[in-house]
Formats: C-alpha cells, structure tokens, sequence
C-alpha cells in the first residue's frame, strides 16, 4: 500500500472526477462529501510522500511498471513533496469553502462544479509529481481545461474572459509543447531526470536553446508574468467566488513550479546565467511586474479585480527569487510560493464570504464591516498584514528571503523594488481596513461624540462551511511565519541545487 | 541560402502555420476566427512532431518480424525505422487540442446567447454599456 | 560576559500582555470591569516577572531563551542584557500607573471603541518589552513592525479627519522605516552572518568603509524614524491627537523609546564604539542629533498646542539621549542611556498633566491655562516637578542624566556638544516655565473654578506618583530598581572593564 502512494494522488482524484456526474445524476447533495472524501486521499497520500522524502530522501515510482526513461516515472523530491502537500490542502479547503459559494453563483451544478474542481485537482498534482516533460504537458492541459470550464460559469464577462484565456491559455501551452519537442529532437528523451543528464553535453546546441525560450515563454504565460498576464485580471476577477479562491492561488504557483523545475532540474542553473541571460532578462521583467502589477492595483476599486492585480506582482516576486540565481533568493522565492498561495487563497474565500453576505467587492462596501463580520475582516487584517510583509506573519519571511537573495546578487534595483511594494501593498490594503474599521468620515463633523447616535449594527458572520477554511488558513499564514526556518530547514534547502 | 531553406522544409512550413494561426489569434476580431487561428496553430506544432519522427532513407514503421519469442530474424537497426514516439505522442496532443476546441466553442455558444454575436468589438461596446448602466445605477 | 541563564521568563514577560490583549477583546463592551481587571492584572504580572530579571542581571548573568530557529544563525530569541533591561524595567513599571490612568480617561471622556483601545494598548506593551529583551535584530526587527502595527489603532483613535490623517502620515513613515531597517539588517546578515547583539559589535572587519557608513545611515534613519530624529520626526507631532494616555505611554515611553532603544543598540552592540572610531562618523552623527536637540526645542516654543508643544520637548530629549550615546564616552553614554528612563519617568508625568487637564476643562491649548493652577494644583505642581527636571534642575532626575551629558560631552573635547547640551535645557526652561507661571501667577481665566476642583482621582494618583518617582530617583537613583547600576553595568558590558 505505501508503496503505491504516490500512485493514489493522481489516481484517487481522477477517478473521482469521472463518478462524481454519476453521483451527482441522482443525488446532488452527496457531490459534496463525495469530492471532500476523495481529496482527503491526495492530502493523506502527499503528506505521506513528503515525510519519506524528509526521512529517506527523494523516490520515484514508476507507473505501471515501466522503468525510466522509458516509462512514466512520478518522482517525488523535495519540492514536488511540498507542491503536493500545498496543493493538496489548498485543494480540500477549497472544496470544504466552496458550498457558499456554490448556492449563490450557480446552484443546480453542483456534480458540473466538483467534477472540474477534482480534475483541476488532479492536473495540478500531476505536473507536480510527474517526471516526464511530455506527461507534463498532458496534465497542464487537463488543469486548464478545467479551469476554463469553471471559470465560464462564472459572472456576466465570463465567458468572454474565459474564451481569452482559453486561446492566450493553449499559446503557452502550445509553446511548452514545442520547447518539449525540441528538447526530444536534440536528445529523445523525455524524461526530466534524464535529460538533466544528456543536456549539459549540449548546451550550445541551438536546438536547445529555441528549446528553452519556448519552454520559458510559455510557463511565463501560465504562470502570469507580466507582460503575458493579459487574460488573468479578467479570467480571475469574472469566475465565480470559490473558483477564484481555487484557481488563482494554485494555477500561478504550480507554473512557477515548474518554472524552477526547468530552470534548476531541467538545466543546470549556470544555463540560465552563462549560456544564455535568461536570469537578468527575467529579473528586470519581474521588476517590471512588480511595479505595473502595483500601480495596477492601486488603480481598481474593485477589490476581487485588485487582489487578481496583486497576484500579478506576487508572480513578479517568485519570479525575482529565481532570477537572482542564488541560495537565499530561490528559497525566499519557493517560500513564496507556499506563503503566496495562502495568503491568495484566504483572501479570496474572504471576497467569497464577503459577496455571500450580500456586500459588493467596491472598496466603499467595506464600511463597518468589521461589526458585521468581526472574524472575517480579523482574517482579513492578519492576511493583509501578511501581505504587506509584517512579521510574525508568513510573508515577511519570504520577503525577507527574496531581499538577502537580491543583495547577495548586488542588485539593488530588485531589493528597493520589492520593499517598495510592500509599501504599495501597505497602502492597498490599509485603505480597506481604514474604511472597513473607521466610522465614516462624512456623517457629520462630531464623529467622535456619537455614543447617543451610533446605530446597532447587526452581526452578520458568514457561514461555518466558509468561516471555518478561513480561519484555519489565517492561523496558517501566521504559524507558517515563524516556522519558516523548519520548513526551510527541513525541505526547501534540499530543493535548492547544491550547487548554489 | 534556398537550399538552407529547403533543407530544413519542415520547419519553415510549421513556422509559417504558427504564425497564420498567431495573427489569427492576435489580429481577428471575429472571436470564431480566432479559434481557427488556434486550430491552425495547434495543427502546426503537431505536424512538428510528426516531421521530426521522419528519418531519411526508406526507414518504415517499426513493425517487429520474429516468432514473438525474443528471436527475430535480423537484428533491429535503428535506421530502419521512424521513431514512432513523436507520433504516438501527437495522439494526445490531437485529443488534448480537440477538447481544447470543444471546450472554446461550448464558451462561443454562451456568449453567443448572452451578446447574441460573436464580434469581439460588438461585445466590448455592450458591457461597456452595460457597466456604465451599472454605475448610473 | 558572565553566565547565562536559560529561562522563559522573558516569553512570558511579552506574552503575559499578548495573552491579555486576546481576553479583553473576547470581554469586549459588556464586562467592561473585568476587562480593565484584564489590562491592570497583566501589568502587575508583567513587572513581577521583568522585576525579577533585576538581580540576575546584576549579579551578571544574561537571561536567554530560544523560540525558534527563524534562519541558519539566526533565532527567534530572547536575550536580557542590562541595558535591554533598562528598557523592559521602564516600559513594564509605567505601564502600571498608565493602566489606572487610561481607565480613568476614558471613562470621564466616555471614549468609544474602548476594547480596541485596550487591546492595542496591551499589545504595544508586549512588542515593546519584546523589543526590549530581543537577542538580535531580527526578532527585534519583527516585535518593532508589531509595535508599529499596533499603535495605528491608537493614533487613529478618534477617527476624524485629523486622527485619520495624522494614522496615515504615521503608518508612511514608520512603514517606510521598517522597510528600511529590513533592507539594512538584511546587508548587515550577508556581510556578518550573525545578528546576534555584541557588547562593542559586531560589524568590525566586515565589508568596505562606504557600505558600512550607508549601513548606519539606513539603520539610523530606520530607528531614527520613530526616535523622531530631525527631518524624520513630522509624525510625532500628528499623532499628538491621539488620545491621551497614548501620548504618555507611546509617545514618550514605549514606542519612540523603542525607536532610540534600536538605534543605540545599533550604535553600540551592532557597530560598536571601535568601528564608529575607525569610520569616524560619530561626529557627524552627534552633529545631526545635536541639530535635532536644538531646532525641535526652538520649534517646541512655538507651539500652542500643549501636547504639540510636549512632543516638540520629546522630540528633543530623544536626540539627547543618541547625541549621549554617540558621544561614545564613558560618561556621554551613562547620561544618555539613563535620560531613558528619567526621561519616561519626567514625560510621562507632563502628558498625564495635560491629559487630566483636558479631561476636567477640555482645554488643550498653553494660553488657556490662565490661573488654572489654583483649580488643578496637584496636577499643575506635578507638572512643575517633571518640568524642573526636564530643564535639569535639582533634585529632580534629569538632573542627573544631564549631568553625566554634560561629563561626557567634556570628555570629547568637543566643547560644542556641551553647548548644545545646556542650550536645549535653556530652551527647556524658555518653553515650559510660561506655562507654570500662567498656571500660578496670570489672573485666572472667568471659567475657572476658585476652589480645588481636580480630575478625577484615578488619574491624579498616578500623575502624582510618577512625579514623586522623578525626585526620588533624583535624590536615590538606584531606589527600588536600581536604574543606575542597570545603566553602569549596560555602559561597562559595551565598553569593557
């Protein structure tokens, strides 16, 4: 049985996926427990996982008997181990959230919705685990295509934002597929593991490198970075709330996976630097994103469209971390990876519990919404917090991490840009607080004498299914903080080539 | 320089499709255009993956002659046959790029319904009216 | 150093406040006794325990505790040296007084938002004392943008437009610092791969001359921000309309303290006199606090606004201390590390003077006071007491910090120092004094009452005890919590013999 581990991640969920319309035909109510019962095998699967490769370093497994490379092999290292926890978690949390969600947006499609969450699901655990360029891409296509399915049920520019995704989506795909093709015609190989043998011998081959700037080119689509992330302001802002609260923090995290996966497993990390500038090229892009993804959300009032604009600058930092090409900057970057998805993901299920409630997403809806939700707006506070790179919280830790990675790299441009945008983001998100915790400035001059005037505001708490995901993941996001140095200790330094 | 380009045929013929189906894609307004575009651009990457399984010579599938029995009557050699992976893999790479389209064309009947066109510039001026509407409200 | 002893007490010293804060919120507005039962339980609690760090600390041992590995090198940990003492002893004693106070104010004043008020108070308080015992820079770093979160709730407190505007000038700045120090701890952990504090540093022989000059520039600049020192210090007197007791604490006690407590912990256990020496930028450093000290006392006189005019004096007394500190003498360094504490002791009881002022007459500005020292003469003669002692007069305690300045500045042979020293305790004579004479000698305003009509009890106790404790330690500076042998020990671990 442990043996068969990993096989039971991918596996469990898929064909969960395909009973769930079954199940859903005559019982709807049972989509639910059905989907939370089949995520819980992934989760209990790749926790299981991550614990033998903390203890006995990383395994692979080779599917259906077949060894490398020429069979499939699902390899489980570090890294991988910790996606497929993150993603995992993420996962059933989002499942366990999205009941709310689901009654508001687009009740009557219950078996529609979990069928495409436990797909999504297993897309994205599957270019995690798996160790084949070309099964990469399979599981890519699976993850998206669910994904544009869910997205399209969502509010009324849906679909359009979906259609866009969909070709802007298969672009980078198509590339990935081109940069596999070339890689197979220069070595023909797929296998990751040995490829990483063969391809050092032929670094200058040209074949190669058009290979890795499609390679490049086409994660960077995926994963968002500016200034390919054209479809996700609308893509994420118009899908429905616990679709959002699934796709956004996992689909831009697992690109950026896979980004240091070629970049540092694929290739040896001297590629990046030596043979070709990728690492300064990237860098200055990230900063680029950093700075527009901030002004960007600066600029909305809409705050499910700013958070999506965040994000933009989020992928800007993962990005940064890996362009510095050092120890402490992939490891604030991976950090990041982790921290972003939490902090991402709870700041979504708090839009979906906010929107539940029957609060619009304007900054201006915010007002007194701390007496109305006083646990949701906590959530928010500390997420906020977190985001704008306070300590204890989990985002300072990475922040921090990115920043020794960008002055051990001596570039000082990176290091002001991302302090920088924590002050962006301070400013973002204190404008809400301010408006969601202060009485309003406009009614009357005498705000401060009003104990006579000030209206009982009724306490109106969103429901346990959402309320509760959300303060696990805020105590998340505050206990990840200070045991960053475990995590780091523990996973993230082996994930980090030895070289470095 | 003709002979360069007649060496590496293949490839200019896919590139040549990528980028027909990249204007499509970039350039049309007609959102079913578009998605022609992608089928176009699909179809080339996957015509890539057929070419570079092509050996030169009279190399043919890799069908294997023997008893079935591990003795076969000549050894392999691998110049005898095309490498059948690349086309073994556009197979998926079919599959993945039909759904790819179904799933484009099931989002064109929505908004079709909703917009009643598929003229991307016709949609944009709606819900530029209709979020104007909104904030008039 | 001597021995070390491992022990959690300076956990619980910053936990016994943080634990407390979560109980008020969950009281919240209904139980309102049990929650400033709260507030009142864990001062008492918190200095027992900081109290009881007093003798070991003495008797030379540091207190260390380890939370948790935060980086390879680098923990999250506790580490009480006598002069983070110091600063933990100051915070956690005024605490208490400011406790019955702040209860007292806001019930005359019938303050709404009273559980976020006492939340926030009780977690500055934690950071704070964690800012105190913090065994590097980073966990330093971490409990100082706590702090710095926490006191935004406070300073906004009456949400109009003013407290909303002076929150948001106050989050720009403090934020922009934290960025700051981030950056500057973050080039000080690549360059030393330590960020342990070191008694006399611990930069020494890492890294050019130019970097590490920018280093302390950022480093001061970060600390300098909530130290108020000049052109950082805009902030401080915006965040004047916070309420009160939030001026008295915060503005005077815990978190511009943390601010000069980083810097000093900078200048002496991360850099160190030596290295200072070799860069030879202590002079310009001494000559911008020294600036400081002057220009915030011309402005301070002409402020209206009491407590504007109070945070002017603040702003100045802070640049004393780090012009003490930076003068790098044995003596400069006594007088300024000690000015921490008499200056808490003496600032405090100013701001409880104006607070009960304007809790009984709602009079905050220095020309309405006319004659009011007839109506309020225990307060008015507390305030006379701490304003004597902040322009050095004996017995009261500045006088003693101000000395021992004054000692070192000699030391130096940089006369100029000594100047600016005795010019900023004429400038302190110049804009306190008008406001004791108009108490006592102008003709009473018409809306003055004749016979003794003071604030309310809760809130003159305290004011009173914290101007008694200012001439005590002027007569005995080592009564009760041994201050000086505190600042002695702190001087000789960075020193040395």
């Amino acid at each position: 049985m442990s043996d068969q581990l990993p096989a039971f991640i991918i596996i469990a969920p898929l064909l969960g996926a395909f009973l769930t319309p079954v199940i859903g035909w005559r019982y709807r109510h049972l989509c639910r427990p059905w989907a939370l019962m089949i995520l819980a095998v992934p989760l209990y699967a790749a926790g299981g996982a991550l614990l033998q490769v903390i203890e006995s370093g990383p395994f692979g497994y080779n599917l259906g008997g077949w060894a490398p490379p020429w069979g499939i092999e699902y390899r489980i290292d570090h890294l991988s181990g910790l996606m497929l926890v993150l993603i995992a978690a993420i996962g059933l949390l989002a499942a366990i959230s999205a009941k709310p969600g689901i009654t508001m947006d687009i009740r009557g499609k219950e078996a529609n919705f979990y069928t495409l969450l436990l797909l999504q699901i297993t897309g994205l655990l599957g270019i995690v685990i798996t160790g084949d360029l070309f099964n990469i891409f399979v599981f890519l296509e699976i993850s998206s295509l669910s994904g544009y399915g869910l997205i399209a049920h969502g509010e009324d520019g849906a679909p359009m934002a979906t259609f866009n995704y969909i070709i802007i989506g298969t672009i980078g795909a198509s590339f990935y597929l081109l940069g596999v093709g070339y890689l197979y015609m220069a070595t023909g190989s797929l296998n990751i593991a040995d490829l990483a043998t063969i391809l050092p011998n032929l670094y200058h081959s040209k074949v190669i490198l058009v290979g890795f700037a499609f390679f490049t080119t086409g994660v960077a689509i995926k994963m968002g970075l500016f200034p390919l992330h054209t479809w996700m302001p609308d893509a994420y802002t118009t899908a429905p709330n616990p679709v959002s609260a699934l796709i956004a923090p996992l689909m831009t995290k697992v690109a950026a996976y896979l980004m240091i996966r070629i970049m540092f497993t694929l290739f040896q990390p001297d590629f990046a630097i030596s043979v070709v500038p990728v690492a300064t090229i990237l860098g200055w892009m990230s900063v680029v994103a950093i700075i527009v993804g901030g002004i960007k959300a600066l600029a909305q009032t809409d705050i499910k469209r700013m958070v999506t604009y965040i994000m933009i600058a989020e992928v800007g930092y993962i990005v940064m971390g890996i362009s510095v090409m050092n120890r402490p900057g992939l490891t604030g970057a991976i950090l990041h990876i982790v921290n972003d998805a939490c902090m991402i993901f709870c700041l979504f299920l708090i839009i979906g519990a906010i929107s539940y409630k029957g609060h619009g997403r304007e900054i201006y809806h915010f007002q007194n919404l701390n007496k109305k939700m006083p646990w949701t707006m906590a959530a928010f506070v500390i997420t906020a917090l977190s985001m704008c790179g306070i300590p204890p919280a989990c985002g300072f830790f990475s922040k921090w991490y990115l920043i020794l990675g960008t002055i051990a790299a001596k570039q000082w441009v990176f290091a002001i840009t991302l302090l920088a945008s924590s002050l962006i983001n301070a400013i973002l998100f204190f404008r809400i607080i301010e408006k969601a915790y202060l009485a309003p400035l406009d009614s009357g001059a005498h705000s401060h004498d009003h104990d006579h005037e000030e209206e009982i505001i009724a306490r109106d708490e969103a429901p346990a299914s959402l309320l509760i995901p959300i303060l696990i993941t805020t105590a998340i996001i505050i206990i990840l903080g200070p045991f960053s140095g475990k995590i780091i200790d523990l996973v993230i330094q082996h994930a980090v080539p030895a070289t470095f | 320089m003709l002979e360069y380009i007649l060496a590496k045929y293949n490839f200019w013929i896919y590139v040549i499709l990528m980028m027909i189906g990249l204007y499509a894609m970039m350039g049309k307004r007609n959102l079913v255009k578009k998605l022609i575009g992608m089928n176009i651009f699909q179809t080339s990457i996957i015509l890539f993956f057929v070419s570079i399984g092509v050996k030169a010579g009279d190399a043919t599938v890799p069908i294997l002659k023997g008893d079935g029995h591990g003795h076969g009557e000549h050894l392999i050699q691998v110049a005898d046959y095309l490498n059948p992976l690349p086309h073994v893999l556009m197979l998926t790479a079919i599959v993945v790029s039909i759904a790819t389209t179904g799933v484009a064309l099931a989002t064109l009947i929505l908004i079709y319904k909703r917009y009643n066109t598929l003229e991307e510039d016709e949609i944009m001026a709606i819900r530029k009216d209709a979020s104007s509407y909104k904030t008039q409200r | 150093m001597g021995e070390v002893i491992y022990s959690a007490k300076p956990l619980w010293a910053v936990l016994v406040s943080m634990i407390a804060a979560f109980l008020i919120l969950l009281t919240g507005e209904k139980a309102r006794n049990l929650r400033e039962g709260w507030t009142i339980l864990a001062a008492l609690i918190k200095f027992v325990i900081v109290f009881s760090l007093i003798e070991p600390v003495l008797a030379g041992k540091t207190i260390e505790y380890t939370l948790i590995n935060l980086l390879p090198g680098v923990a999250l940990q506790f580490r009480v040296d006598a002069f983070g003492l110091l600063f933990g002893v100051v915070a956690a004693t005024l605490w208490i007084p400011t406790s019955f106070y702040s209860i007292g104010y806001v019930r005359t004043l019938n303050e709404h938002g009273q559980s976020r008020y006492f939340f926030s108070f009780a977690m500055c308080l934690s950071s704070a004392i964690g800012v105190a015992f913090a065994g590097n820079l980073l966990t330093l770093l971490i409990f100082y943008e706590i702090l710095t979160i926490a006191t935004w709730p406070l300073v906004i407190h009456h949400e109009d437009e003013s407290a909303i505007m002076g929150g948001r000038k106050y989050l720009i700045y403090t934020l922009t610092a934290g960025c700051t120090l981030l950056l500057a701890i973050g080039i000080t952990y690549s360059l030393a791969g330590t960020l342990d504090f070191t008694g006399g540093g611990f930069l020494a022989g890492h890294g050019t001359p130019g970097l590490l000059i920018l280093l302390l520039v950022m480093f001061i600049a970060g600390f300098g921000v909530k130290a108020g020192i000049m052109p950082f210090h805009e902030w401080l007197p915006s965040a004047m309309v916070a309420p009160t007791p939030v001026s008295a604490l915060l503005h005077a006690v815990a978190v511009v303290k943390a601010g000069v407590f980083g810097c000093v912990r900078v200048i002496l256990f991360v850099f160190g006199p030596e290295l200072l020496h070799q860069l030879g930028v202590w002079t310009i450093l001494a000559g911008v606090v020294a600036f400081t000290v002057v220009v915030a006392g011309l402005l301070a006189l002409g402020q209206d606004h009491l407590k504007r005019r109070l945070a002017f004096s603040t702003i100045n007394n802070l640049a004393l201390i780090i012009l003490g500190v930076s003068l790098l003498s044995k003596n400069a360094m006594t007088g300024g590390i000690l000015h921490i504490a008499n200056h808490a002791f003496m600032k405090i009881t100013l701001f409880f003077c104006a607070g009960a002022i304007y809790a009984k007459t709602h009079k905050d500005h220095v020309s309405q006071l006319d004659g009011l020292g007839r109506q309020m003469p225990f307060t008015f003669a507390a305030f006379t007491i701490a304003a004597m002692g902040l322009s050095g007069i004996p017995p009261v305690n500045g006088f003693i910090s101000k000395w021992f300045l004054c000692l070192g500045a000699v030391e130096t042979h940089q006369i100029i120092f000594l100047f600016v020293i005795l010019t900023s305790a004429m400038l302190d004579v110049a804009f306190f004094f008008p406001i004791i004479y108009n108490g006592y000698f102008k003709k009473p305003l018409p809306d003055v009452a004749a016979k003794i009509d003071e604030a309310p009890m809760i809130m003159v106790i305290p004011l009173c005890l914290t101007a008694l404790f200012s001439i005590v330690f002027g007569i005995m500076p080592n009564a009760f919590l041994n201050f000086f042998n505190i600042v002695r020990l702190a001087v000789t671990n960075v020193l040395g013999g």
